[in-house]
């Protein structure tokens, strides 16, 4: 085995608004069935990297839940497998991760512990396939130090809050910002990189000497002419989840019959926790247009060009339009939900009406079902 | 040395040739049913389920699919240190070597696997009906009874008890009697097939027995326990149970799951059934489509019309096509502009365009009308139909077709069609 992965997954964003309370971003749901690690997961063990640590720190509580068991990713193994890191008080540390390259340092025993020569460090908020052993060949090829994989995005709109990257012909990043004011480049970091284990424990040490603990600014930015730093353009389905926008556009892209058979059913599959669920039930009354309905929904009413995740339950003449229902939901008869995103296990009172005006309306109701 | 309370056998050899094509390629106990399930799923859940976590799986039949399903039994949370599944075939020995002759005839071959666990009890059960039951309930019947062997039996209208085996009991519950389909019933309580030995007990009757011919539960071993005096009580078991042994009871225990309250909830938290779930993501519905009353699987794409149906994982089903009152299992493909009545089709079936299935007056099969009856059009696993054909009711098809397969593109009522078999 030729690399480790690391995935970042400790943060949260006020981009997330009020989503971001229950949980850590990484662990959204993503297209009825998902959450958003499995995609950084999948891709890991599809590129037969055997050794993974996931970083969490915010709200790791349904995160961890998710990762209780490495063997839905097939990391159940007896070499490696998957190790969920989070902060600790040691003799010698009592904070928090400070920043990305301070979460890694503080994990330092886990790089010093293995014997592969590279390190993948992706995040769990990002939605792509990519099979990183093809960016490991690219980095070995340009005999890159560190090498960053990079997309060009359409339109300048959001690129404020993306890593924006100017490369020249040979690949090689010649300027690194970290969300401009004004972007000069439609180029952005996916926050994928590829390192060299050792260099990577030197450049940490080095940061932390330093007390600098962001893997951006104080490694890729701060030593971009010393050294070596690649762009490995991807072409393919990227998309960051990190706001509600983006959040709500992403699972909507699963509507498009061309993504869903890129990510459904194109190799390598994208791999997730099993639920044990029964099939999803339609009963007379259902009206089904344009959706995803995932396993364990009861649906008896209108759904349209919306994403039902798993277990939730939709009443009698319900009408559902342009919404996301995230999981467990319960919605009483005669509700009407517009452009909507229901977080999951709130229980919907019969006869309610949520509509989002301008834009995405997050709605957050209690769990009451337990009361009656 | 372990030790395990109960341990839980289960008889999964059985070919269950009453389905007929659906089990040409796979052990009864391997269809698939409920959309994502498959018949094996109900027992190994329940065995979980009553923290029973040791389970042999004999085989025979066809095993392979049953083999993959099972694995090392993950889904079901029976991959232990100790115990677990384990599927145990027929093996060879240095003298006798024989398959598994009968029931208690493949329980004997596997004396040494139960004896590893120095069991009190143990559980024998089929792999071929469709129950959820407490077997630690059952357990505590047996115990505080104080009965050798205790039968789990159900009552069953009179006038179909004599297609059962009858207990006949005192009002202990105590057995008094046997009959194997009476033709005059004095009971109506009618034995399921599952059973709780003391572990000594049928050790004792499966030595004892050992060289009669095709050695069977309910003709040799209960009946010699009931000659020598051993106490026999029957379980009374009032929830639901349904044999799904014949195409027609197939098909109706899968279109009971649909009603609104299904007398058989899946739906319930408590007492899941597990399965392994090849096909994760969510299912997709046209903006074209009509779903009414019917249950689908993962990982499905529906652009057509589904009524009153079972639809597995995995499947498409064509622009324009409406499916009423089937069954389709995992992985198949129905094209554009089909029209399905009543049919039964099997796992990675291809049907191409305009198909029309179940279609005119309905006609006795040819070659099997005892298997092929009630109207239902069946279609074997990895079966391809042409585009265009046009197919009448309680018909059967198996194996790849071509256009010359049919006449006019027509195959009429109660026609069989088999292209395939054990060595295709």
């Amino acid at each position: 085995m030729r690399a480790i992965g690391i995935v970042l997954a400790g943060g949260n964003s006020h981009r997330m608004k009020e989503l971001s309370q229950k949980r850590a971003v990484a662990a959204m749901p993503i297209a009825g069935s998902y959450r958003s690690i499995d995609f950084a997961l999948s891709n890991m063990t599809n590129a037969h990297i055997q050794k993974v640590a996931v970083l969490t720190q915010y709200n790791a509580r349904s995160l961890n839940e998710h990762l209780s068991s490495s063997k839905w990713w097939d990391f159940g193994r007896k070499q490696g497998g998957l190790s969920v890191l989070s902060p600790v008080v040691t003799a010698d540390n009592g904070s928090w991760y400070r920043g990305t390259a301070d979460a890694i340092y503080q994990n330092m025993d886990f790089l010093k512990n293995s014997h592969e020569p590279y390190v993948i460090i992706a995040s769990g908020d990002c939605i792509y396939k990519l099979d990183y052993n093809k960016v490991l060949e690219y980095h070995i090829e340009k005999k890159a130090d560190i090498t960053v994989v990079c997309k060009d995005i359409e339109g300048s709109e959001g690129l404020e809050r993306y890593g924006t990257i100017r490369m020249n012909e040979e690949s090689r990043i010649e300027e690194f910002e970290e969300k401009p004011i004004v972007a000069k480049s439609r180029t952005i970091s996916c926050g994928i990189y590829i390192i060299r284990r050792r260099q990577l424990i030197e450049l940490l040490e080095k940061c932390a000497e330093e007390d600098r603990y962001d893997f951006v600014k104080d490694i890729l930015i701060r030593y971009k002419s010393m050294k070596r730093i690649y762009g490995y353009k991807i072409k393919s389905y990227w998309k960051n989840i990190a706001s509600v926008e983006d959040y709500f556009n992403t699972n909507m892209d699963f509507l498009k019959p061309d993504i869903r058979n890129y990510f459904f059913n194109e190799y390598p599959d994208v791999y997730s926790k099993v639920d044990d669920l029964p099939p999803a039930k339609y009963n007379v009354g259902s009206n089904v247009k344009n959706s995803l309905i995932s396993s364990g929904c009861i649906v008896n009413g209108t759904v349209e060009n919306s994403i039902v995740f798993k277990s939730a339950f939709i009443g009698n003449n319900c009408t559902i339009k342009n919404s996301i229902i995230l999981n467990d939901v319960y919605i009483g008869d005669n509700t009407y939900i517009e452009n909507c995103i229901v977080e999951s296990r709130d229980t919907i009172p019969a006869n309610s009406c949520y509509k989002g005006e301008d834009g995405i309306k997050i709605v957050i109701e209690k769990n009451m079902r337990y009361r009656f | 040395m372990y030790k395990k309370e109960m341990i839980a056998m289960l008889l999964a050899g059985g070919q269950g040739s009453r389905l007929g094509v659906l089990t040409s390629k796979v052990a009864k106990p391997a269809v698939a049913f409920g959309g994502k399930y498959r018949i094996i799923d109900f027992p190994l859940s329940n065995c979980i389920n009553s923290g029973v976590d040791t389970v042999g799986v004999l085989t025979q039949y066809q095993p392979l699919r049953l083999n993959s399903h099972i694995g090392i039994g993950i889904p079901w949370d029976l991959d232990r240190n100790i115990g677990g599944v384990s599927v145990l075939p027929p093996y060879e020995k240095s003298k006798n070597s024989e398959w598994y002759t009968g029931t208690a005839n493949a329980i004997y071959q596997n004396i040494d696997y139960m004896e590893a666990y120095n069991p009190d009890y143990v559980l024998i059960l089929s792999g071929d009906h469709i129950y959820k039951m407490d077997y630690e309930v059952m357990l505590d019947f047996h115990k505080a009874n104080g009965a050798e062997v205790t039968i789990a039996a159900m009552p069953v209208p009179i006038e179909e008890a004599k297609r059962f085996g009858i207990v006949i009991t005192d009002e202990n519950k105590k057995i008094q009697d046997f009959e194997e389909k009476p033709e005059h019933p004095r009971s109506n309580l009618a034995s399921m097939g599952i059973y709780i030995f003391n572990w000594k007990t049928l050790k004792e009757a499966l030595i004892t027995l050992a060289d009669q011919p095709a050695l069977d539960f309910g003709k040799h071993v209960i009946p010699y326990c009931h000659g020598k005096g051993a106490p026999l009580y029957a379980y009374e078991f009032n929830g639901y149970w349904k044999d799904v042994g014949t195409l027609n009871s197939y098909w109706e225990a899968n279109m009971e799951l649909i009603d609104i309250i299904p007398e058989f909830n899946l739906y319930e938290e408590y007492w899941k059934i597990y399965t392994r779930s090849e096909i994760l993501p969510p299912q997709y519905v046209s903006a074209d489509s009509v779903v009414e009353k019917s249950i689908i699987g993962e990982g499905s794409t529906i652009l057509g019309k589904v009524y009153n149906s079972v639809i597995g994982c995995g499947v498409t089903i064509g622009a324009g096509t409406v499916v009423r009152d089937s069954i389709i299992m995992n992985r198949t493909e129905i094209g554009e502009n089909c029209e399905l009545n009543k049919a039964i089709i099997a796992e990675e079936v291809v049907v191409g365009k305009n198909v029309k299935l179940g279609i005119g007056e309905e006609a006795e099969n040819e070659t099997d009308p005892h298997i092929y009856n009630h109207g239902i059009v069946t279609i074997g696993e990895k079966s391809v139909i042409p585009d265009g054909i046009t197919v009448g009711k309680n018909s059967v098809i198996f194996g790849k077709t071509s256009s010359e397969d049919f006449e006019n593109a027509y195959l009429a009522s109660g026609k069989t069609l088999i292209k395939a078999g054990d060595k295709a």
